[in-house]
């Protein structure tokens, strides 16, 4: 049984002394702007948005979470980790040849480009990559499962849970500063903390989020 | 003023002009000593972190004139730190960098900071001492390297860094020789240091509350932390004793000049190679040379062997004080595998600092191991976005299956060991002949691979970890594999054929460079090193004192 906190908005929050105003800074940006293409090609934002669906979670509230628009907006910034692994491309040249190597696979493999095939045969395809079970000419040298794995998968995760959707279907606590916590103990919570909802309804969760 | 550290949004720097940032006031300024360039100050210090903030602090405190440098920005926390993941990558190390070897050692986040307090601004605040044996391991023990320093030696250092930091922890600590309580009571623990203790109460073995740099009660203009969780993206509160808020406020205070946004591109040396004669830096788009007459590297595992190897001369071809090839040799880092499970009990862990409890009794006990070295571990308090990238690359998660997987974060709880490493020649920091920074600096290479020591110290770990977790009632249990801490590339030792400085931190081939940071390690221990790093620094300040008396500086 999936836990869940189907009453809980970590937004509800906002005006609460566990955000502060550089963090309402942070996240009134991330909520309200949608950073222009700069880095990816226009198909490979197509691509990018394909493969967003398939690897992020989808909340059950509020639909999907922008994801494309901030990669495309770290990578066009270079303000990414820096580091990269002896031998391995530098990361712009990863993310091109990276997607292009899927869009081939899934031509080489379907004879369709990746976003025409069905749902079910994207994640199919997508296991395989992650397992590195590929045409090694399609990738060019680009180790498909660690492109999957440490670029691809890293990043769109990555972007995903700094959302605060995200944070509230998982029951995270969020921003908080000034106010910390409290009640530290197992079991224990803040009236400001989520509330799990609990199994077969036997107990209806209480209101939380705003105190 | 602007405060965003995106690569390509430069930041103006703030300490200049007399003044300096005041941590604790938002907009707030302190007066701050100042020196021109061509004035030769006693000591320039390169990197304003554990080692470099807290020399600065006691040498200008003896009455030195310092100036100490630092790559990154000057924060100020109240004003400039988000409770947010994403957002805090700014206080990382993120310039290009190669990593390699059999077992490459993730770099930025993980283990680098960039601006003033360095990563202190976001370490969790561990501070344990070494065990005593360690600095004598191979006459003691039977492995690794001695140091050229004795426990004894160290510990009125242990104890100076301690009060200095209001170390929080318990009155009485359950390892190593007999010490009296911490300056400040122990913080209460949260669930899963709990769950931690009751582990270790079912299988036999000490636990405690871990002494902590966040403190427990107001400390000068500190407040009590609020456990609020975030300490790995910065303290937002000031709670947190970190470089920044202890050591750089107690420097500046004390007369050290310390200069923001100015990265260091040669420690420059007169022409006969014979002595260091002051640091050539980048700042505000220029070159500039500041004189000195001692120089300090104090850029941690990373950046002080590259600088060092940065600044070869015809005299030096093989990179300042490297005549014993020891110079980026000798890396070590912190083993970290994790082990994680799930609980019935509503855990909550992003409450309250992440190390709450640990144990160390893989430190202190010697038998039924089949490894040479120790390690200590404590509970975990990985947040959201870390979490799931996390359950994402170690387990292979994405869409419907990361979703159900992240539902049970609130009920999850792990250990992670600081896990000992064997000082290897063949673990390296070298330049990448071809490739170069932003500033034309070439990058460096970092090279790791574990020993078969380290193989079997990691695989010890999980294993009783995983006992640990079994016996607090956890299940579904899943390892993933991590590192901490950079060391050793800089070590210190009694011979100059086999160290690149001295007990002081003295390099053997210059008498007036030093090194002063986790680089001089010998051996890593199964600690987290700031704390050690930090007395190593507050001997080295007495030192120079007594050798600047006697009139051999």
């Amino acid at each position: 049984m999936t836990r869940s906190y189907p009453d809980y908005d970590v937004l509800a929050k906002w005006d609460t002394v566990s955000f502060d105003d550089k963090t309402r800074h942070v996240l009134r940006k991330r909520l309200g702007e949608t950073p222009p293409r700069r880095f990816f090609s226009e198909e490979e934002w197509a691509l990018m948005e394909v493969l967003c669906a398939r690897l992020a979670p989808t909340p059950q509230r509020g639909g999907p979470v922008p994801i494309t628009c901030w990669l495309d907006a770290r990578l066009h910034e270079g303000d990414t980790e820096g580091y990269r692994i002896e031998g391995a491309l530098p990361e712009a040249e990863a993310w091109h040849r990276g997607l292009k190597a899927i869009d081939e696979q899934a031509r080489t493999d379907y004879v369709r480009p990746f976003i025409a095939l069905d749902v079910e045969t994207q994640v199919i395809l997508l296991k395989r990559i992650q397992k590195g079970e590929v045409d090694a000419r399609v990738w060019h040298g680009l180790k498909a499962g660690d492109f999957f794995t440490s670029t691809l998968l890293r990043e769109v995760v990555g972007i995903y849970y700094a959302h605060p959707a995200a944070w509230s279907e998982m029951g995270f606590g969020g921003p908080a500063s000034p106010r910390g916590y409290v009640r530290m103990g197992l079991n224990e919570h803040d009236p400001w903390e989520a509330r799990e909802a609990k199994p077969g309804g036997a107990r209806k969760p209480r209101g939380s989020g705003v105190a | 003023m602007s405060t965003s550290a995106s690569p390509h949004d430069p930041v103006t720097p703030r300490a200049k002009d007399g003044r300096a940032p005041d941590v604790f006031v938002p907009d707030g300024w302190v007066p701050m000593r100042c020196h021109a360039d061509t004035e030769e100050v006693d000591f320039a210090i390169v990197g304003a972190g554990a080692g470099g903030a807290t020399l600065a602090a006691r040498l200008a405190e003896k009455g030195f004139s310092v100036v100490c440098f630092d790559a990154g920005p000057y924060w100020r926390p109240l004003e400039d730190f988000a409770s947010d993941e994403l957002a805090q990558e700014m206080l990382y190390w993120t310039d290009p960098r190669i990593t390699g070897g059999a077992d490459p050692i993730a770099l930025a986040g993980n283990n680098c900071g960039k601006g003033v307090g360095g990563s202190t601004v976001h370490f969790s605040m561990v501070s344990l001492r070494f065990r005593p044996e360690w600095f004598k391991s191979r006459s003691k023990l039977g492995y690794g390297y001695d140091w050229p320093v004795t426990y004894e030696e160290i510990a009125p250092y242990y104890d100076q860094a301690e009060r200095a930091l209001s170390i929080s922890g318990p009155v009485k600590y359950p390892w190593g020789p007999p010490r009296g309580p911490y300056p400040y009571r122990p913080h209460e623990v949260n669930a899963p240091g709990l769950i931690l203790g009751r582990a270790a109460d079912r299988m036999g073995i000490k636990w405690c509350s871990t002494p902590l740099a966040t403190v427990s009660a107001p400390h000068g203009k500190s407040p009590p932390c609020v456990y609020r969780g975030y300490c790995h993206y910065g303290c937002s509160t000031n709670a947190k004793q970190s470089a920044l808020v202890v050591w750089a406020a107690r420097a500046v205070k004390a007369g050290a000049e310390i200069r923001d946004m100015a990265m260091v591109g040669q420690v420059e040396t007169s022409a006969d190679g014979a002595r260091a004669t002051g640091v050539r830096y980048h700042r505000e788009g220029e070159w500039r040379v500041q004189k000195a007459r001692n120089v300090v590297v104090s850029g941690y595992a990373i950046e002080t062997p590259r600088l060092l190897l940065n600044s070869a001369t015809p005299k030096h071809p093989n990179g300042l004080a490297n005549s014993s090839g020891c110079v980026g040799a000798y890396l070590t880092t912190q083993s970290g595998p994790g082990v994680w499970a799930t609980f019935e009990e509503d855990i909550r862990w992003s409450k309250g600092p992440p190390n709450m409890a640990v144990t160390e009794h893989w430190n202190y006990t010697d038998e039924g191991k089949d490894f040479h070295g120790g390690y200590a571990f404590m509970s975990q308090g990985p947040l959201a976005r870390e979490w799931g990238q996390n359950l994402a690359t170690s387990r292979g998660l994405w869409g419907e299956d990361l979703q159900r997987g992240m539902a049970d974060y609130n009920h999850t709880m792990g250990f992670v060991p600081v896990g000992e490493v064997e000082p290897r020649a063949c673990n390296t920091v070298t330049l990448v002949d071809d490739e170069f920074d932003q500033y034309g600096l070439k990058i460096p290479k970092v090279t790791f691979s574990y020993s078969d020591n380290d193989k079997r110290l990691i695989e010890h770990s999980v294993k009783f970890m995983g006992h640990m977790l079994d016996a607090a009632g956890g299940r579904d249990q899943w390892r993933n594999d991590d590192t901490s801490h950079l060391l050793g590339t800089c070590r210190m030792g009694d011979d100059p054929r086999t160290s690149v400085v001295n007990a002081d931190g003295r390099s053997w081939d210059i008498p007036n460079l030093w090194v002063c940071d986790g680089s001089l390690f010998a051996t890593t221990g199964g600690v987290n090193p700031s704390l050690t790093i930090q007395a190593l620094a507050l001997r080295c300040a007495d030192r120079i004192e007594s050798l600047a008396r006697r009139g051999e500086l």
